[in-house]
Protein backbone atom coordinates (compact mmCIF):
# COMPACT_ATOMS: atom_id res chain seq x y z
CA UNK A 1 0.00 0.00 0.00
CA UNK A 2 2.60 2.59 0.87
CA UNK A 3 3.86 1.85 -2.89
CA UNK A 4 0.73 3.53 -3.88
CA UNK A 5 0.40 6.07 -0.66
CA UNK A 6 3.80 7.62 -0.45
CA UNK A 7 4.20 10.01 -3.13
CA UNK A 8 0.99 11.56 -1.76
CA UNK A 9 2.59 12.43 1.75
CA UNK A 10 3.98 15.44 0.72
CA UNK A 11 1.77 18.60 -0.80
CA UNK A 12 4.29 19.14 -3.76
CA UNK A 13 3.41 15.53 -5.01
CA UNK A 14 -0.02 16.13 -4.48
CA UNK A 15 -0.20 19.37 -6.62
CA UNK A 16 1.77 17.55 -9.49
CA UNK A 17 -1.08 15.23 -9.54
CA UNK A 18 -3.67 17.64 -9.76
CA UNK A 19 -2.24 19.71 -12.35
CA UNK A 20 -0.50 16.97 -14.40
CA UNK A 21 -3.73 15.44 -14.77
CA UNK A 22 -5.91 18.51 -15.46
CA UNK A 23 -3.20 19.44 -18.03
CA UNK A 24 -3.19 16.03 -19.93
CA UNK A 25 -6.71 16.12 -20.02
CA UNK A 26 -7.10 19.68 -21.31
CA UNK A 27 -4.24 18.68 -23.84
CA UNK A 28 -6.20 15.17 -24.86
CA UNK A 29 -9.61 17.34 -25.37
CA UNK A 30 -7.06 19.17 -28.35
CA UNK A 31 -5.22 16.38 -28.96
CA UNK A 32 -8.40 15.19 -30.78
CA UNK A 33 -9.16 18.07 -33.20
CA UNK A 34 -5.61 18.08 -34.13
CA UNK A 35 -5.13 14.50 -34.93
CA UNK A 36 -8.29 14.78 -37.26
CA UNK A 37 -7.51 18.01 -38.76
CA UNK A 38 -3.78 16.83 -39.52
CA UNK A 39 -2.19 19.54 -37.54
CA UNK A 40 0.69 16.81 -35.04
CA UNK A 41 3.15 18.80 -36.87
CA UNK A 42 1.92 21.55 -36.35
CA UNK A 43 1.69 21.35 -32.88
CA UNK A 44 5.30 20.08 -32.69
CA UNK A 45 6.40 23.62 -34.41
CA UNK A 46 4.26 26.11 -32.45
CA UNK A 47 5.86 24.18 -29.12
CA UNK A 48 9.18 24.86 -30.25
CA UNK A 49 8.53 28.57 -31.58
CA UNK A 50 7.20 29.81 -28.02
CA UNK A 51 10.85 29.34 -27.10
CA UNK A 52 11.90 32.83 -28.13
CA UNK A 53 8.74 35.08 -27.23
CA UNK A 54 8.86 33.52 -23.71
CA UNK A 55 12.74 35.08 -22.94
CA UNK A 56 11.86 38.05 -25.10
CA UNK A 57 8.67 38.64 -22.28
CA UNK A 58 10.71 37.90 -19.72
CA UNK A 59 13.59 40.50 -20.79
CA UNK A 60 10.38 42.68 -21.19
CA UNK A 61 9.33 42.12 -18.06
CA UNK A 62 5.64 40.66 -19.33
CA UNK A 63 4.02 37.49 -18.36
CA UNK A 64 5.68 34.66 -20.35
CA UNK A 65 2.34 33.51 -21.62
CA UNK A 66 1.56 36.43 -23.76
CA UNK A 67 4.98 36.16 -25.42
CA UNK A 68 4.84 32.45 -25.80
CA UNK A 69 1.43 32.97 -27.46
CA UNK A 70 2.44 35.91 -29.94
CA UNK A 71 5.89 33.87 -31.12
CA UNK A 72 3.32 30.49 -31.73
CA UNK A 73 0.76 32.63 -34.00
CA UNK A 74 3.73 34.13 -35.79
CA UNK A 75 5.14 30.57 -36.34
CA UNK A 76 2.09 29.18 -37.36
CA UNK A 77 0.73 32.25 -39.61
CA UNK A 78 4.07 32.84 -41.52
CA UNK A 79 4.48 29.43 -42.28
CA UNK A 80 1.13 29.92 -44.23
CA UNK A 81 2.35 33.27 -45.66
CA UNK A 82 5.37 31.79 -47.22
CA UNK A 83 3.42 28.65 -48.26
CA UNK A 84 1.49 30.57 -49.83
CA UNK A 85 3.96 32.82 -51.91
CA UNK A 86 6.60 30.54 -52.72
CA UNK A 87 6.44 27.42 -53.89
CA UNK A 88 8.23 25.08 -51.19
CA UNK A 89 5.42 22.94 -49.62
CA UNK A 90 3.93 23.30 -46.22
CA UNK A 91 5.53 21.02 -43.80
CA UNK A 92 9.63 21.96 -45.59
CA UNK A 93 8.26 25.68 -44.40
CA UNK A 94 7.29 24.59 -41.34
CA UNK A 95 10.52 22.64 -40.63
CA UNK A 96 12.91 25.79 -41.60
CA UNK A 97 10.23 28.48 -39.14
CA UNK A 98 9.72 26.73 -36.16
CA UNK A 99 14.06 25.00 -35.84
CA UNK A 100 14.51 28.92 -36.82
CA UNK A 101 12.99 30.22 -33.94
CA UNK A 102 13.94 27.84 -31.69
CA UNK A 103 17.42 28.19 -32.05
CA UNK A 104 16.58 32.20 -32.22
CA UNK A 105 15.13 31.43 -28.97
CA UNK A 106 18.26 28.88 -27.54
CA UNK A 107 20.77 32.00 -28.72
CA UNK A 108 18.48 34.94 -27.09
CA UNK A 109 18.69 32.59 -23.47
CA UNK A 110 21.92 31.89 -23.34
CA UNK A 111 22.61 36.16 -23.75
CA UNK A 112 20.03 37.09 -21.39
CA UNK A 113 21.39 36.38 -17.69
CA UNK A 114 18.02 34.72 -15.60
CA UNK A 115 16.98 32.61 -13.10
CA UNK A 116 15.30 30.46 -15.11
CA UNK A 117 16.56 26.99 -15.95
CA UNK A 118 16.89 25.93 -19.86
CA UNK A 119 15.74 22.51 -18.92
CA UNK A 120 12.57 23.30 -17.07
CA UNK A 121 11.36 25.02 -20.19
CA UNK A 122 12.40 21.72 -22.63
CA UNK A 123 11.41 18.98 -20.34
CA UNK A 124 8.95 20.80 -17.47
CA UNK A 125 8.94 20.56 -14.06
CA UNK A 126 6.04 19.86 -12.54
CA UNK A 127 7.17 19.27 -9.06
CA UNK A 128 8.37 22.83 -8.70
CA UNK A 129 5.69 24.38 -9.56
CA UNK A 130 4.44 27.90 -7.54
CA UNK A 131 1.28 28.64 -6.10
CA UNK A 132 0.43 31.40 -8.26
CA UNK A 133 1.19 29.16 -11.38
CA UNK A 134 -0.85 26.48 -10.08
CA UNK A 135 -3.86 28.87 -10.25
CA UNK A 136 -2.77 30.50 -13.16
CA UNK A 137 -2.40 26.87 -15.10
CA UNK A 138 -5.92 26.11 -13.95
CA UNK A 139 -7.34 29.10 -14.63
CA UNK A 140 -6.35 29.65 -18.42
CA UNK A 141 -6.48 25.64 -18.94
CA UNK A 142 -10.20 26.06 -17.44
CA UNK A 143 -11.06 28.63 -20.14
CA UNK A 144 -8.93 26.51 -23.21
CA UNK A 145 -11.24 24.02 -22.04
CA UNK A 146 -14.62 25.45 -22.31
CA UNK A 147 -14.05 27.54 -25.58
CA UNK A 148 -13.44 23.86 -27.06
CA UNK A 149 -16.15 22.43 -26.24
CA UNK A 150 -18.97 24.98 -26.34
CA UNK A 151 -17.39 25.31 -29.72
CA UNK A 152 -16.22 21.54 -30.39
CA UNK A 153 -18.92 20.76 -33.22
CA UNK A 154 -17.66 24.26 -35.10
CA UNK A 155 -14.29 22.94 -34.46
CA UNK A 156 -15.29 19.49 -35.65
CA UNK A 157 -16.90 20.71 -38.85
CA UNK A 158 -13.88 22.75 -39.64
CA UNK A 159 -11.58 19.84 -39.62
CA UNK A 160 -13.97 17.10 -41.42
CA UNK A 161 -15.07 19.77 -44.08
CA UNK A 162 -14.09 23.23 -44.19
CA UNK A 163 -16.20 23.93 -47.68
CA UNK A 164 -19.51 22.90 -45.51
CA UNK A 165 -18.52 25.35 -43.05
CA UNK A 166 -18.13 28.26 -45.83
CA UNK A 167 -20.98 27.50 -48.03
CA UNK A 168 -23.42 28.24 -44.69
CA UNK A 169 -21.49 31.24 -44.02
CA UNK A 170 -20.05 30.02 -40.98
CA UNK A 171 -16.61 31.94 -39.79
CA UNK A 172 -14.75 29.14 -40.80
CA UNK A 173 -11.25 31.41 -40.93
CA UNK A 174 -12.33 32.38 -37.68
CA UNK A 175 -12.30 29.21 -36.45
CA UNK A 176 -9.50 28.22 -37.87
CA UNK A 177 -7.22 30.46 -36.32
CA UNK A 178 -9.26 29.95 -33.15
CA UNK A 179 -7.76 26.33 -32.90
CA UNK A 180 -4.50 27.88 -33.66
CA UNK A 181 -4.68 29.98 -30.92
CA UNK A 182 -5.98 27.54 -28.05
CA UNK A 183 -3.00 25.01 -29.46
CA UNK A 184 -0.55 27.80 -29.03
CA UNK A 185 -2.47 28.45 -25.63
CA UNK A 186 -2.54 25.09 -24.42
CA UNK A 187 1.07 24.91 -25.30
CA UNK A 188 2.24 27.69 -23.07
CA UNK A 189 -0.08 26.14 -20.26
CA UNK A 190 1.35 22.85 -20.20
CA UNK A 191 5.21 24.18 -20.47
CA UNK A 192 5.07 23.67 -16.70
CA UNK A 193 4.71 20.49 -16.83
CA UNK A 194 6.15 18.52 -20.05
CA UNK A 195 8.23 21.32 -21.27
CA UNK A 196 8.62 22.25 -25.04
CA UNK A 197 10.15 18.97 -26.18
CA UNK A 198 7.29 16.39 -24.84
CA UNK A 199 4.16 19.05 -25.13
CA UNK A 200 3.76 17.76 -28.79
CA UNK A 201 3.08 14.29 -27.31
CA UNK A 202 0.57 15.57 -24.86
CA UNK A 203 -1.37 17.15 -28.11
CA UNK A 204 -0.98 13.98 -30.34
CA UNK A 205 -0.88 10.98 -28.45
CA UNK A 206 -4.33 10.72 -26.94
CA UNK A 207 -6.14 11.59 -29.60
CA UNK A 208 -4.78 9.05 -31.91
CA UNK A 209 -4.98 6.42 -29.11
CA UNK A 210 -8.84 7.43 -28.91
CA UNK A 211 -8.88 7.37 -33.17
CA UNK A 212 -7.76 3.73 -32.91
CA UNK A 213 -10.80 2.77 -30.23
CA UNK A 214 -13.61 4.42 -31.37
CA UNK A 215 -15.78 5.68 -34.16
CA UNK A 216 -17.95 8.32 -32.30
CA UNK A 217 -16.41 11.54 -31.80
CA UNK A 218 -17.92 12.51 -28.07
CA UNK A 219 -16.62 8.96 -27.26
CA UNK A 220 -13.23 9.65 -29.02
CA UNK A 221 -13.13 12.62 -26.67
CA UNK A 222 -13.80 10.44 -23.18
CA UNK A 223 -11.17 8.13 -24.46
CA UNK A 224 -8.53 10.21 -24.74
CA UNK A 225 -9.29 11.95 -21.82
CA UNK A 226 -8.52 8.59 -20.01
CA UNK A 227 -6.50 7.45 -21.21
CA UNK A 228 -4.44 10.95 -21.34
CA UNK A 229 -5.03 10.51 -17.22
CA UNK A 230 -4.05 6.98 -16.91
CA UNK A 231 -0.76 7.54 -17.88
CA UNK A 232 -0.66 11.04 -15.86
CA UNK A 233 -0.87 8.91 -13.15
CA UNK A 234 1.02 6.00 -13.80
CA UNK A 235 4.52 8.70 -15.24
CA UNK A 236 3.66 10.60 -12.17
CA UNK A 237 4.29 7.36 -9.93
CA UNK A 238 7.12 5.77 -11.68
CA UNK A 239 9.13 9.34 -11.83
CA UNK A 240 8.56 8.85 -8.11
CA UNK A 241 9.75 5.60 -7.47
CA UNK A 242 12.82 5.52 -10.15
CA UNK A 243 13.04 9.45 -9.71
CA UNK A 244 13.22 10.08 -13.35
CA UNK A 245 12.09 13.48 -15.39
CA UNK A 246 8.49 13.63 -14.90
CA UNK A 247 7.13 14.90 -17.90
CA UNK A 248 9.44 12.27 -19.68
CA UNK A 249 7.46 9.41 -17.42
CA UNK A 250 4.44 10.90 -18.50
CA UNK A 251 5.00 10.80 -22.44
CA UNK A 252 6.46 7.32 -21.88
CA UNK A 253 3.26 5.79 -20.44
CA UNK A 254 1.28 7.50 -22.68
CA UNK A 255 3.65 6.23 -25.89
CA UNK A 256 3.21 2.61 -24.16
CA UNK A 257 -0.67 3.15 -24.47
CA UNK A 258 -0.47 3.98 -28.00
CA UNK A 259 1.47 0.87 -28.75
CA UNK A 260 -1.17 -1.22 -26.69
CA UNK A 261 -3.98 0.48 -28.68
CA UNK A 262 -2.32 -0.22 -31.76
CA UNK A 263 -2.26 -3.73 -31.40
CA UNK A 264 -5.55 -4.42 -29.13
CA UNK A 265 -7.90 -2.06 -30.27
CA UNK A 266 -10.79 -3.94 -30.48
CA UNK A 267 -11.65 -2.78 -34.11
CA UNK A 268 -8.43 -1.11 -36.06
CA UNK A 269 -6.03 -3.03 -33.94
CA UNK A 270 -3.65 -4.92 -35.99
CA UNK A 271 -4.79 -8.26 -34.57
CA UNK A 272 -7.97 -7.84 -35.38
CA UNK A 273 -6.98 -6.59 -38.89
CA UNK A 274 -4.68 -9.31 -38.76
CA UNK A 275 -7.51 -11.91 -38.72
CA UNK A 276 -9.80 -10.34 -40.64
CA UNK A 277 -12.48 -10.12 -38.13
CA UNK A 278 -13.01 -6.39 -38.91
CA UNK A 279 -16.71 -5.78 -39.86
CA UNK A 280 -17.00 -5.06 -43.84
CA UNK A 281 -19.54 -3.19 -45.39
CA UNK B 1 -39.43 21.61 -50.93
CA UNK B 2 -40.54 24.54 -48.93
CA UNK B 3 -40.59 27.18 -51.23
CA UNK B 4 -42.12 25.32 -53.70
CA UNK B 5 -41.67 26.37 -57.75
CA UNK B 6 -40.38 29.81 -56.51
CA UNK B 7 -38.21 30.53 -59.08
CA UNK B 8 -34.00 30.76 -58.46
CA UNK B 9 -31.29 32.71 -60.40
CA UNK B 10 -28.12 31.86 -60.72
CA UNK B 11 -26.33 34.70 -62.63
CA UNK B 12 -22.50 34.75 -63.51
CA UNK B 13 -21.52 38.42 -65.18
CA UNK B 14 -18.09 38.37 -66.40
CA UNK B 15 -16.55 36.27 -64.09
CA UNK B 16 -12.13 36.51 -63.81
CA UNK B 17 -10.39 34.90 -61.01
CA UNK B 18 -6.98 35.14 -60.58
CA UNK B 19 -4.54 32.89 -57.71
CA UNK B 20 -2.34 34.76 -55.75
CA UNK B 21 1.00 32.84 -57.87
CA UNK B 22 -0.74 34.78 -60.95
CA UNK B 23 -2.54 32.27 -62.53
CA UNK B 24 -5.73 33.29 -64.79
CA UNK B 25 -8.34 30.71 -63.56
CA UNK B 26 -11.08 32.15 -65.49
CA UNK B 27 -11.65 35.30 -67.56
CA UNK B 28 -14.59 37.74 -68.63
CA UNK B 29 -17.13 33.87 -67.70
CA UNK B 30 -20.48 34.34 -68.42
CA UNK B 31 -24.00 32.92 -68.17
CA UNK B 32 -27.31 32.45 -66.36
CA UNK B 33 -29.53 29.74 -64.97
CA UNK B 34 -33.00 30.01 -63.94
CA UNK B 35 -34.65 27.35 -61.76
CA UNK B 36 -35.63 24.56 -62.46
CA UNK B 37 -32.40 23.12 -63.90
CA UNK B 38 -30.28 20.59 -63.95
CA UNK B 39 -26.78 21.74 -65.47
CA UNK B 40 -23.56 19.91 -66.72
CA UNK B 41 -20.37 21.87 -66.37
CA UNK B 42 -18.15 20.66 -68.64
CA UNK B 43 -14.21 20.79 -69.73
CA UNK B 44 -10.72 19.58 -69.78
CA UNK B 45 -8.94 19.69 -66.11
CA UNK B 46 -7.82 22.91 -65.56
CA UNK B 47 -10.31 24.33 -67.71
CA UNK B 48 -11.60 26.61 -64.27
CA UNK B 49 -14.30 24.44 -63.13
CA UNK B 50 -13.49 23.99 -59.89
CA UNK B 51 -12.51 27.58 -59.80
CA UNK B 52 -16.36 28.55 -60.81
CA UNK B 53 -17.33 26.40 -58.23
CA UNK B 54 -15.20 28.34 -55.99
CA UNK B 55 -16.58 30.83 -56.51
CA UNK B 56 -20.08 30.02 -56.24
CA UNK B 57 -19.82 28.76 -52.98
CA UNK B 58 -17.33 32.09 -52.18
CA UNK B 59 -14.03 30.68 -51.51
CA UNK B 60 -12.65 32.83 -53.86
CA UNK B 61 -13.12 36.42 -54.50
CA UNK B 62 -13.13 37.68 -58.43
CA UNK B 63 -10.77 39.90 -59.64
CA UNK B 64 -13.84 41.64 -61.60
CA UNK B 65 -17.08 40.52 -62.51
CA UNK B 66 -19.55 39.12 -60.19
CA UNK B 67 -21.92 36.14 -59.00
CA UNK B 68 -25.11 36.27 -57.88
CA UNK B 69 -27.77 34.04 -56.67
CA UNK B 70 -31.48 35.28 -56.68
CA UNK B 71 -30.49 39.21 -57.53
CA UNK B 72 -27.88 38.65 -54.14
CA UNK B 73 -24.11 39.07 -53.87
CA UNK B 74 -22.98 35.12 -53.13
CA UNK B 75 -22.30 36.55 -49.34
CA UNK B 76 -25.81 37.16 -49.15
CA UNK B 77 -27.10 33.70 -50.23
CA UNK B 78 -24.59 31.93 -48.16
CA UNK B 79 -25.96 33.59 -45.13
CA UNK B 80 -29.47 32.63 -46.68
CA UNK B 81 -28.30 28.96 -46.79
CA UNK B 82 -28.90 28.67 -50.08
CA UNK B 83 -26.11 27.07 -51.66
CA UNK B 84 -25.21 23.72 -50.62
CA UNK B 85 -22.44 21.39 -52.46
CA UNK B 86 -21.50 17.69 -52.74
CA UNK B 87 -17.97 17.12 -52.40
CA UNK B 88 -16.14 14.76 -54.48
CA UNK B 89 -15.24 11.17 -52.60
CA UNK B 90 -11.64 12.45 -52.77
CA UNK B 91 -11.52 15.51 -50.77
CA UNK B 92 -13.32 13.64 -47.75
CA UNK B 93 -11.48 12.10 -44.98
CA UNK B 94 -13.66 8.32 -44.81
CA UNK B 95 -11.74 7.30 -41.18
CA UNK B 96 -13.50 10.23 -39.70
CA UNK B 97 -15.27 9.37 -36.46
CA UNK B 98 -18.52 10.46 -37.74
CA UNK B 99 -21.84 8.54 -38.53
CA UNK B 100 -24.15 9.18 -41.54
CA UNK B 101 -26.48 11.16 -39.03
CA UNK B 102 -23.64 13.42 -37.99
CA UNK B 103 -22.74 14.16 -41.22
CA UNK B 104 -26.41 15.26 -42.43
CA UNK B 105 -27.08 17.16 -39.22
CA UNK B 106 -23.95 19.15 -40.54
CA UNK B 107 -25.96 20.48 -43.02
CA UNK B 108 -28.40 22.11 -40.30
CA UNK B 109 -25.45 23.83 -38.68
CA UNK B 110 -26.38 26.95 -40.12
CA UNK B 111 -29.54 27.12 -38.90
CA UNK B 112 -28.45 26.17 -35.18
CA UNK B 113 -27.40 28.31 -32.48
CA UNK B 114 -23.92 28.92 -31.99
CA UNK B 115 -23.78 25.62 -29.52
CA UNK B 116 -25.34 23.33 -32.50
CA UNK B 117 -27.30 21.64 -30.13
CA UNK B 118 -30.06 19.91 -32.85
CA UNK B 119 -33.50 21.10 -32.35
CA UNK B 120 -36.33 19.10 -32.77
CA UNK B 121 -37.32 20.76 -36.35
CA UNK B 122 -33.49 20.01 -37.41
CA UNK B 123 -34.40 15.90 -36.12
CA UNK B 124 -37.15 15.90 -38.16
CA UNK B 125 -35.13 17.39 -41.50
CA UNK B 126 -32.03 15.10 -41.33
CA UNK B 127 -34.55 12.02 -41.19
CA UNK B 128 -36.77 13.13 -43.58
CA UNK B 129 -33.94 13.84 -45.88
CA UNK B 130 -31.94 10.18 -45.00
CA UNK B 131 -35.25 8.66 -45.66
CA UNK B 132 -35.29 10.44 -49.09
CA UNK B 133 -32.14 9.13 -50.20
CA UNK B 134 -32.49 5.83 -48.61
CA UNK B 135 -30.23 6.05 -46.09
CA UNK B 136 -32.27 6.33 -43.04
CA UNK B 137 -31.31 2.13 -41.86
CA UNK B 138 -27.54 3.24 -41.66
CA UNK B 139 -27.86 6.53 -40.16
CA UNK B 140 -25.51 5.12 -37.08
CA UNK B 141 -22.59 3.83 -39.99
CA UNK B 142 -19.29 4.68 -39.76
CA UNK B 143 -18.89 6.63 -42.99
CA UNK B 144 -16.00 4.81 -44.08
CA UNK B 145 -18.17 1.64 -44.04
CA UNK B 146 -20.31 2.47 -46.50
CA UNK B 147 -20.49 1.84 -50.20
CA UNK B 148 -19.04 4.60 -53.16
CA UNK B 149 -22.91 5.09 -53.90
CA UNK B 150 -23.82 4.92 -50.08
CA UNK B 151 -21.36 8.00 -49.32
CA UNK B 152 -22.85 10.05 -52.19
CA UNK B 153 -25.96 9.64 -51.14
CA UNK B 154 -24.89 10.92 -47.60
CA UNK B 155 -24.10 13.89 -48.63
CA UNK B 156 -26.78 14.56 -50.33
CA UNK B 157 -28.91 14.01 -47.66
CA UNK B 158 -26.60 16.69 -46.38
CA UNK B 159 -27.52 18.99 -48.64
CA UNK B 160 -31.05 18.04 -48.19
CA UNK B 161 -31.15 18.62 -44.76
CA UNK B 162 -29.70 22.23 -45.24
CA UNK B 163 -32.39 22.68 -47.76
CA UNK B 164 -29.77 24.21 -50.40
CA UNK B 165 -31.79 25.76 -53.91
CA UNK B 166 -28.40 26.03 -55.50
CA UNK B 167 -26.58 22.38 -55.56
CA UNK B 168 -23.26 21.78 -56.49
CA UNK B 169 -22.57 18.57 -57.29
CA UNK B 170 -18.35 17.43 -58.69
CA UNK B 171 -18.42 14.26 -59.89
CA UNK B 172 -21.70 12.62 -58.98
CA UNK B 173 -21.07 9.49 -59.98
CA UNK B 174 -17.61 8.17 -60.03
CA UNK B 175 -17.74 5.37 -57.85
CA UNK B 176 -21.37 4.78 -57.70
CA UNK B 177 -23.25 1.91 -58.82
CA UNK B 178 -25.70 2.13 -61.82
CA UNK B 179 -28.54 1.63 -59.12
CA UNK B 180 -27.90 4.86 -57.11
CA UNK B 181 -26.91 6.50 -60.04
CA UNK B 182 -30.23 6.02 -61.27
CA UNK B 183 -31.81 6.91 -57.60
CA UNK B 184 -29.73 10.02 -57.63
CA UNK B 185 -31.03 11.44 -61.09
CA UNK B 186 -34.36 10.87 -59.86
CA UNK B 187 -33.84 12.89 -57.16
CA UNK B 188 -32.06 14.89 -58.99
CA UNK B 189 -35.05 15.52 -61.71
CA UNK B 190 -37.52 15.63 -58.29
CA UNK B 191 -35.35 19.01 -56.69
CA UNK B 192 -35.40 20.53 -60.72
CA UNK B 193 -39.48 19.88 -60.40
CA UNK B 194 -38.98 21.87 -56.89
CA UNK B 195 -37.20 25.28 -58.60
CA UNK B 196 -34.03 24.21 -57.57
CA UNK B 197 -30.94 24.88 -59.49
CA UNK B 198 -28.60 22.04 -59.73
CA UNK B 199 -25.01 22.30 -61.02
CA UNK B 200 -22.94 19.11 -62.13
CA UNK B 201 -19.26 18.87 -62.92
CA UNK B 202 -18.24 15.90 -64.45
CA UNK B 203 -16.30 14.31 -66.84
CA UNK B 204 -18.72 11.87 -67.90
CA UNK B 205 -19.92 13.43 -71.54
CA UNK B 206 -21.79 10.60 -71.93
CA UNK B 207 -24.17 10.84 -68.82
CA UNK B 208 -24.58 14.35 -69.56
CA UNK B 209 -27.80 13.95 -72.52
CA UNK B 210 -28.69 11.50 -70.09
CA UNK B 211 -29.65 13.64 -67.36
CA UNK B 212 -28.62 17.46 -67.98
CA UNK B 213 -31.03 19.97 -69.22
CA UNK B 214 -28.28 22.49 -69.54
CA UNK B 215 -24.90 22.42 -70.34
CA UNK B 216 -22.32 24.98 -69.51
CA UNK B 217 -19.17 24.38 -71.26
CA UNK B 218 -15.90 25.61 -69.82
CA UNK B 219 -12.13 26.68 -71.30
CA UNK B 220 -10.76 29.33 -69.20
CA UNK B 221 -13.98 31.04 -69.38
CA UNK B 222 -17.45 30.17 -70.90
CA UNK B 223 -17.54 29.07 -74.67
CA UNK B 224 -20.82 28.11 -74.93
CA UNK B 225 -24.20 27.58 -72.34
CA UNK B 226 -27.92 26.77 -72.81
CA UNK B 227 -30.19 23.71 -73.19
CA UNK B 228 -28.21 20.63 -74.01
CA UNK B 229 -29.75 19.59 -77.20
CA UNK B 230 -28.17 23.18 -78.76
CA UNK B 231 -25.27 23.29 -76.96
CA UNK B 232 -23.80 20.10 -76.52
CA UNK B 233 -22.74 19.59 -80.01
CA UNK B 234 -19.58 18.21 -81.85
CA UNK B 235 -18.21 21.34 -83.40
CA UNK B 236 -18.58 22.97 -79.46
CA UNK B 237 -17.22 19.62 -77.74
CA UNK B 238 -14.24 19.59 -79.58
CA UNK B 239 -13.65 23.49 -79.14
CA UNK B 240 -14.00 22.76 -75.69
CA UNK B 241 -11.53 19.53 -75.69
CA UNK B 242 -9.15 20.63 -78.61
CA UNK B 243 -7.47 17.52 -79.11
CA UNK B 244 -7.65 15.74 -75.86
CA UNK B 245 -11.01 13.56 -76.63
CA UNK B 246 -10.44 10.03 -77.75
CA UNK B 247 -12.66 9.63 -80.80
CA UNK B 248 -13.81 6.43 -82.91
CA UNK B 249 -15.05 7.40 -86.13
CA UNK B 250 -16.53 4.34 -87.96
CA UNK B 251 -16.74 5.83 -91.03
CA UNK B 252 -14.65 2.59 -92.61
CA UNK B 253 -16.01 0.00 -89.95
CA UNK B 254 -18.19 -2.99 -91.10
CA UNK B 255 -20.77 -1.33 -88.65
CA UNK B 256 -22.18 0.52 -91.47
CA UNK B 257 -22.29 -2.26 -93.57
CA UNK B 258 -24.60 -4.03 -91.13
CA UNK B 259 -27.19 -1.27 -91.25
CA UNK B 260 -25.82 2.04 -93.26
CA UNK B 261 -25.62 4.09 -90.07
CA UNK B 262 -22.37 6.41 -89.19
CA UNK B 263 -21.74 6.67 -85.58
CA UNK B 264 -19.00 8.85 -83.60
CA UNK B 265 -18.07 8.60 -80.27
CA UNK B 266 -16.14 10.83 -78.08
CA UNK B 267 -14.99 9.86 -74.73
CA UNK B 268 -13.09 11.46 -71.63
CA UNK B 269 -14.13 8.99 -68.93
CA UNK B 270 -15.22 5.81 -68.75
CA UNK B 271 -18.70 6.03 -71.10
CA UNK B 272 -18.37 7.42 -73.95
CA UNK B 273 -20.45 10.37 -75.86
CA UNK B 274 -22.27 9.09 -79.03
CA UNK B 275 -23.09 11.42 -81.98
CA UNK B 276 -25.69 9.62 -85.06
CA UNK B 277 -24.91 10.06 -88.40
CA UNK B 278 -26.17 14.12 -88.56
CA UNK B 279 -24.00 14.99 -85.32
CA UNK B 280 -27.47 14.59 -83.16
CA UNK B 281 -26.98 13.30 -79.80
CA UNK B 282 -27.70 9.45 -79.13
CA UNK B 283 -29.04 9.14 -75.87
CA UNK B 284 -28.45 5.69 -73.68
CA UNK B 285 -32.48 5.39 -73.91
CA UNK B 286 -34.13 8.14 -76.61
CA UNK B 287 -37.76 7.67 -76.00
CA UNK B 288 -36.90 8.06 -72.09
CA UNK B 289 -35.65 11.38 -72.99
CA UNK B 290 -38.12 12.22 -75.41
CA UNK B 291 -40.42 11.75 -72.51
CA UNK B 292 -38.75 14.13 -70.15
CA UNK B 293 -38.69 16.82 -72.59
CA UNK B 294 -41.92 16.99 -73.07
CA UNK B 295 -43.06 16.70 -69.60
CA UNK B 296 -40.71 19.29 -69.08
CA UNK B 297 -42.01 21.55 -72.12
CA UNK B 298 -45.62 20.94 -70.03
CA UNK B 299 -44.09 21.86 -66.72
CA UNK B 300 -42.89 25.70 -68.02
CA UNK B 301 -46.50 25.84 -69.57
Amino acid sequence: MSFLLDPFQSVVMRDAFVIGVFVASMCAILSCFLVLKGWSLMGDAVSHAVLPGIVLAYIVGIPLGIGAFASGLICAVSTGFIKQNSRIKEDTVMGVVFTGMFAFGLVLFSRTPSEMHLDHILVGNILGITASQFWQTLGMGSLILIVTLILRRDLLLICFDPGQARVMALPDRFLNYLLLGLLSLAIVVSLQVVGIILVVAMLVTPGSIAHLWTDRFDKMLQIAVASATGSTVIGIFISYHIDASTGACIVLAQALGFVGSLIFAPKYGLITKRKGLRPGI
Amino acid sequence: MNSGNHSHRLEVAGLSVAYANGHLALHGASFHLAGGAICALVGVNGSGKSTLFRSIMGFVTPQSGSVTIDGMPVRAALKRNLVAYVPQAEEVDWQFPVSVWDVAMMGRYGAMNFMRIPRAVDKVKVEESLRRVSMWEFKDRQIGELSGGQKKRVFLARALAQGGRIILLDEPFTGVDVKTEEAIIVLLRELRAAGCIILVSTHNLGSVPEFCDQVVLINRTVLAYGPTADVFTEQNLAAAFGGVLRQFQFDQSTIQNHDGRAVRILTDDERPLIFGKDGHLEYKDREEHEELLRQRSEEHD
